[in-house]
C-alpha cells in the first residue's frame, strides 16, 4: 500500500495495455507524450510552481489505469444532473452513452466523445495544441493514456449548457483516471459549458484532467468547473485557453472536494480587445489540499482581466493561490485587476496567497490585491443574538463569502444544487 | 405601563463588567417588569451600549460581579443564541452588515429556530413571506428589503428600520434598543417609534437607549435611568428626561 515516489510514478507509466487505437496523428503525439513522461516524473517540491503544495500523499498509493468500465445506473448519477443541459457523462474515463443525453444540444453544437471524433480536422487542429506537455508530467500521462474524453464544438449560439460529467467510481483498487476535453468556440458563438468532477463513495482515485479551450474571434464562453471529487481523492486538472480578438471567457471553478486538488488554468489573450473573467472558489476542511495557479497572458492589445479567487480553509487544510498576470511588450491599454480574499475557519488552517504582475510596458492599469480574514466576530455576534448557534451562524457567513463566487455560475440551477450540497454538507460536519 | 404585580422579567443587580481588563460597568441595577417601558440615557462613553451587549452576551466584554436574571434564569449562565431564544432581543447601535446573506433568509432561519424552540412547527418559505410581508407594515419597509444582503448599502435610517422589523417578527419578551433613534430623519423617527409602540404589550418590556428626549416624545417611558461612568445614578419618570433636557448632564456625574 504504501509506496514510494519512483513507485508510484513507475505504475502511472505502466498506464493500460488496452489502451484504445488512436489514428495516427495521435500516435505520435501519444508517443512523443510518453518519452516526455519518463523524462520528468512527478515535479520535486522545490519546483516553484509546485512548492507550497505538498504532493506526498498521493505517492503512498498505486494507481492502476481503469481497464473495465463499471456499469452505473441513471440512479447513481441523479443528484449531478442539470435539468436542461446537454450531457456527457464519463464514468473513470470512460464514455458512458446510456447515462449521456444530446438530446438538449441544440442546432450548431456539436457534443461528442473525443474517441469518436478522432477523423475530424478541427480535433486534430487544436488537441494537445494549447496544453503543452513539455514541462509538466501530469499533462504527459493524460496525453498518453486518456481513454476517452469530450469535444465540444460551438458554431452560433448554444441552446442549453453543455454539462461534461465525469464520475469516479470507489474501486478496489487506486485507479488513474484520464478526463480530457476540448471545446472550439467558433466566430461570434456563444455557450456555457460545465466541467464537473464527481466521486461516488470513498474511493482512491487520481484524476488526471487535461482541458483546451479555443475562443476564435468574439466567441463568448462561460466555462464552469466543478470538483466535487471523493474527500479520499487526488485530483490534478489543467485547463489552457486560447482567446482571439473580441472573444470573452469566462471562468468560475469550484474546489470543494478531494484529498489533494490542484487546477492549473492558463488564460492567453492572442487577439486585440478580448475579455477575461475568473472566479475562484476553494472550500475546503479536514486534511484537505487545494491548489490553484492561474496565469494570465495579455499577449495583444487592449486586453481585460478581472480575477477574483477565494479560499475557505477549515480544520487542517490548507489553500493554495497563485495568480501570475504577465502583460507582454506590445500589449498596449491592458486593464487587469486580481482580488484574493480568503477566509480562515481554524487556527491550523493555513492559506498561501501569491499574486504575481509582470509588466513589459508602461501603458497599462493592473490593480491587485489579497486580503485573509476570520469570520467577522461582529457579525458571529449578531447572528447569535437572533437566535442561531454558533455553529449555524459561522456556517452562514462562510456559504455567504463563498456565495458571492457561486452565484457567478450562469445556471441556477446549478447553483441552487451546489449551494444545497454545500450547506448540507457542512451542517453534517458540524453536526 | 406600571403594574406593581406584573411580572419581572430582568433583575440585574450590582452588575460589573470589564473589557480588555478594564472595568466599564461599575455595579448597574435595574428591574423591568412585563408592560413597562424604560429608558436610558446618558453621554457617549457611560457604558450603555457596554451595558445593552454584556446583557446579550458578546464576547469582548467579561462580567466581573453582580447578577442578571432574566424570567428568573442566570443570563450569564447563558449563551448569546439562549438568551436570544429565551426572548432577549438587542436592537444596534452599529448594525452589521452581511453580505451574501438576505435579509429574508435571515429572518426565516431566526424565526425558525425560534419556532423549534418553542416546540412548533417551521414556516416554509411560502408561509414565512406571508407572515413577514404583515411585519413588513409595521416599519414601512418596501418589500424589496428582503432579497437584499442584510444590510448591505442600507441608509443609516434603513439599517435601524430592519432592527425593528427583526424584532417585529421575533417578538422578544424584552427588547433593548440601542439607540435605534440616532440618524433618524423626523419621518423614520416616526415610522420606528409607532412600530415599536404597536409591538408593545402587558406581557413584554422595552428598555431604549438613548441620549436624546426627542425618541420619548414618541415612546413614552414609565422610567428614565441616568447612567454615568458606569452606574445608573438617577432614577425617575417621563419628567426627568425633560428636564436633562433643559439643563444637561452635568449636574448629575459623579464626581471624578
Ligand atoms: N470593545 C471595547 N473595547 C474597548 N473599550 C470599550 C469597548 N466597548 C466599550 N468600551 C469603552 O467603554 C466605555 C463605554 O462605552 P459605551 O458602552 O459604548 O458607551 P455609550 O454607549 O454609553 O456611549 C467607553 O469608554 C468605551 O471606549
Ligand atoms: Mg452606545
Amino acid at each position: 500500500m504504501t509506496g514510494t515516489k519512483a513507485q508510484c510514478f513507475e505504475r502511472l507509466l505502466l498506464g493500460n495495455p488496452g489502451n484504445p487505437e488512436s489514428g495516427s496523428w495521435l500516435e505520435a503525439i501519444r508517443a512523443a507524450a510518453l518519452d516526455t513522461a519518463k523524462a520528468l516524473n512527478f515535479p520535486s517540491e522545490r519546483h516553484d510552481d509546485w512548492r507550497f503544495t505538498d504532493l506526498s500523499p498521493l505517492f503512498q498509493h498505486d494507481f492502476h489505469p481503469v481497464d473495465s468500465y463499471a456499469g452505473l445506473a441513471r440512479a447513481d448519477i441523479e443528484a449531478f444532473l442539470i435539468p436542461g443541459s446537454a450531457r456527457l457523462v464519463f464514468v473513470d474515463g470512460c464514455f458512458a452513452p446510456e447515462l449521456s443525453d444530446l438530446s438538449q444540444a441544440g442546432q450548431g453544437v456539436i457534443v461528442k466523445s473525443l474517441a469518436e471524433c478522432l477523423g475530424d480536422k478541427r480535433v486534430e487542429a487544436h488537441f494537445a495544441q494549447h496544453v503543452s506537455f513539455e514541462k509538466d508530467a501530469f499533462s504527459a500521462l493524460n496525453t498518453r493514456f486518456f481513454e476517452d474524453g469530450a469535444f465540444v464544438h460551438v458554431s452560433g449560439e448554444a441552446a442549453a449548457p453543455v454539462h461534461i460529467l465525469h464520475v469516479a467510481t470507489r474501486r478496489d483498487t487506486p485507479s488513474a483516471i484520464y478526463p480530457r476535453s476540448l471545446v472550439v468556440m467558433e466566430a461570434n458563438s456563444r455557450a456555457t459549458v460545465i466541467e464537473d468532477y464527481v466521486g461516488l463513495g470513498d474511493g482512491i482515485n487520481l484524476s488526471n484532467a487535461v482541458t483546451e479551450v479555443v475562443l476564435k474571434e468574439y466567441a463568448q464562453l462561460q466555462h464552469v468547473r466543478v470538483q466535487r471529487e471523493a474527500k479520499s481523492a487526488f485530483h490534478i486538472g489543467r485547463c489552457s485557453v486560447a482567446a482571439a480578438q473580441g472573444s470573452v471567457y469566462t471562468s468560475t471553478s469550484l474546489a470543494f472536494g478531494a484529498r489533494v486538488s490542484r487546477l492549473a488554468l492558463h488564460v492567453t489573450q492572442r487577439g486585440e480587445g478580448a475579455e477575461i473573467h475568473l472566479n475562484g472558489l476553494a472550500l475546503i476542511g479536514g486534511r484537505q489540499i487545494a491548489d490553484t495557479h492561474t496565469r494570465i497572458d495579455h499577449a495583444a492589445p487592449r486586453g481585460k482581466s478581472v480575477q477574483l479567487h477565494k479560499c475557505i480553509a477549515d480544520g487542517a487544510a490548507h489553500a493554495v493561490f497563485s495568480g501570475k498576470i504577465i502583460v507582454h511588450e506590445g500589449a498596449t491599454g491592458t486593464d487587469s485587476a486580481q482580488s484574493s480574499r480568503n477566509l480562515l475557519l481554524s487556527g491550523k488552517a493555513h492559506i498561501d496567497t501569491q499574486p504575481q504582475l509582470e509588466i513589459f510596458n508602461d501603458d497599462v492599469s493592473c490593480k491587485h490585491g489579497a486580503t485573509v480574514g476570520q469570520i467577522d466576530a461582529d457579525a458571529l455576534f449578531f447572528l447569535k443574538s437572533r437566535g442561531l448557534t454558533g455553529e449555524r451562524a459561522r456556517n452562514l457567513l462562510t456559504h455567504a463569502f463563498a456565495a458571492e463566487i457561486i452565484d457567478r455560475i450562469p445556471v441556477p440551477a446549478l447553483v441552487e444544487s451546489l449551494g444545497r450540497t454545500m450547506l448540507d454538507e457542512r451542517m453534517k460536519v458540524s453536526a | 405601563m406600571i403594574s406593581k404585580n406584573s411580572k419581572v422579567l430582568l433583575e440585574v443587580r450590582n452588575l460589573k463588567a470589564a473589557v480588555d481588563g478594564i472595568e466599564i460597568l461599575k455595579g448597574v441595577d435595574l428591574t423591568v417588569r412585563a408592560g413597562e417601558v424604560h429608558a436610558i440615557m446618558g453621554i457617549n462613553g457611560s457604558g450603555k451600549s457596554t451595558f445593552s451587549k454584556v446583557l446579550t452576551g458578546h464576547p469582548d466584554y467579561t462580567v466581573t460581579g453582580g447578577t442578571a436574571l432574566f424570567e428568573g434564569r442566570d443570563l450569564f449562565e447563558l449563551e448569546p443564541e439562549q438568551r436570544a431564544r429565551a426572548g432577549l432581543f438587542l436592537a444596534f447601535q452599529y448594525p452589521v452588515e452581511i453580505p451574501g446573506v438576505s435579509n429574508s433568509a435571515l429572518l426565516r432561519l431566526a424565526y425558525n429556530t425560534l419556532q423549534t424552540e418553542r416546540g412548533l412547527e417551521e414556516l416554509d418559505p411560502l408561509e414565512f413571506d406571508d407572515l413577514v410581508q404583515e411585519k413588513l407594515k409595521v416599519v414601512e419597509m418596501d418589500p424589496s428589503f428582503l432579497g437584499r444582503s442584510v444590510n448591505e448599502g442600507f441608509s443609516g435610517g434603513e439599517k435601524k428600520r430592519n432592527e425593528i422589523l427583526q424584532m417585529a417578527v421575533l417578538e422578544p419578551r424584552l427588547a433593548i434598543l440601542d439607540e435605534t433613534d440616532s440618524g433618524l430623519d423626523i419621518d423614520a423617527l416616526r415610522i420606528v417609534a409607532n412600530g415599536v409602540n404597536s409591538l408593545l404589550t402587558p406581557d413584554n418590556a422595552v428598555v431604549m437607549v438613548t441620549h436624546y428626549q426627542r425618541l420619548l416624545n414618541y415612546i413614552v417611558p414609565d422610567y428614565v435611568h441616568v447612567m454615568d461612568g458606569g452606574r445608573i445614578v438617577r432614577t425617575g419618570g417621563k419628567e426627568l428626561a425633560l428636564e436633562l433636557e433643559e439643563r444637561g448632564y452635568d449636574w448629575l456625574r459623579v464626581a471624578a
